[in-house]
């Protein structure tokens, strides 16, 4: 397969570090459902507040949430761009192999004749 | 086809059904001619320039782009290759020193065989560095439609 670094897989393996752990992502499913503060996202978890924040500040640095501030809370943002880049990566690989796997499947068909 | 790819795991699994016995999929992997003729998407020219599908055996393919530019995968075959599985390791010749393993195994049961591919990489950012290939692939695709469209348009508005 064709391969060639193109600069943003760094940020991309940042996106992955940040999904591989189950909080986070279940903090990215809640965000799904809209803003939400630290005291909020913390609340389904046995966790502290600042156990969620640093959990939020990784989130953060991989480009997955944005953060703003209201009245004295900070709200967290879904990002969903990054997200969308690692499923185009999946997508892509998978549309290699799908595509020579249907391949695969004509020559298949074609030896069967043969034999 | 499932592909199973966890965060933070350097890992991909691809599983695959395919309507013919064991022994033909393994031909199609093990011959020439017959790698040739599926492996990698049809706008890429596959050469396969070394198979020898023995333990320690080596191979060595290149695939060719639209512009004649090669990219060159070589690797070796560990253990005896059977219909049952293949183990391989892969090394992209601009990348000495990366080099990912395949297991390959085919499961045959009332005429279906099940593929697994499971490839295995010395880290998560070596698996991202491979995949950014594919996309590569897919930025190259989408920019010649993108060129067909508009020689297409050029034509039209000279008629």
């Amino acid at each position: 397969m064709v391969l060639k670094p193109l600069g943003y897989e760094d940020g991309l393996t940042g996106v992955f570090a940040a999904l591989a752990d189950p909080t986070r992502r279940a903090i990215l499913t809640q965000l799904k459902h809209g803003d939400a503060t630290v005291a909020e996202l913390a609340a389904p978890f046995s966790m502290s507040q600042p156990a969620v924040s640093k959990h939020l500040k990784v989130l953060e640095n991989a480009g997955l949430i944005s953060r703003s501030q209201r009245a004295t809370a900070r709200l967290s943002h879904l990002e969903a761009e990054p997200l969308r880049t690692a499923v185009g990566w999946l997508m892509d690989y998978r549309a290699y192999w799908a595509e020579s796997f249907d391949r695969l499947d004509d020559l298949l068909d074609d030896l069967k004749g043969e034999s | 086809m499932k592909v199973i790819a966890e965060p933070g795991v350097p890992q991909v699994v691809i599983i695959r059904e395919f309507r013919a016995p064991r022994e033909l999929l393994f031909r199609a992997y093990t011959e020439p001619d017959l790698v040739k003729r599926w492996l990698g998407p049809a706008e890429l020219e596959l050469v396969v320039n070394q198979l020898d599908p023995q333990h320690g055996g080596r191979w060595r393919w290149t695939q060719y782009d639209s512009d004649g530019k090669g990219y060159v995968f070589h690797g070796l075959y560990h253990g005896e290759p059977t219909p049952e599985r293949i183990v391989q390791t892969y090394e992209f010749d601009h990348a000495p020193g990366t080099v990912y393993l395949n297991l390959i195994t085919f499961d045959e049961a009332d005429g279906v065989t099940t593929l697994t591919q499971n490839t295995v990489f010395f880290a998560v950012e070596d698996r991202d560095l491979y995949v950014a290939g594919g996309m590569e692939r897919g930025i190259r695709a989408s920019m010649q439609q993108l060129d067909d469209l508009v020689t297409q348009l050029a034509k039209e508005s000279n008629s």
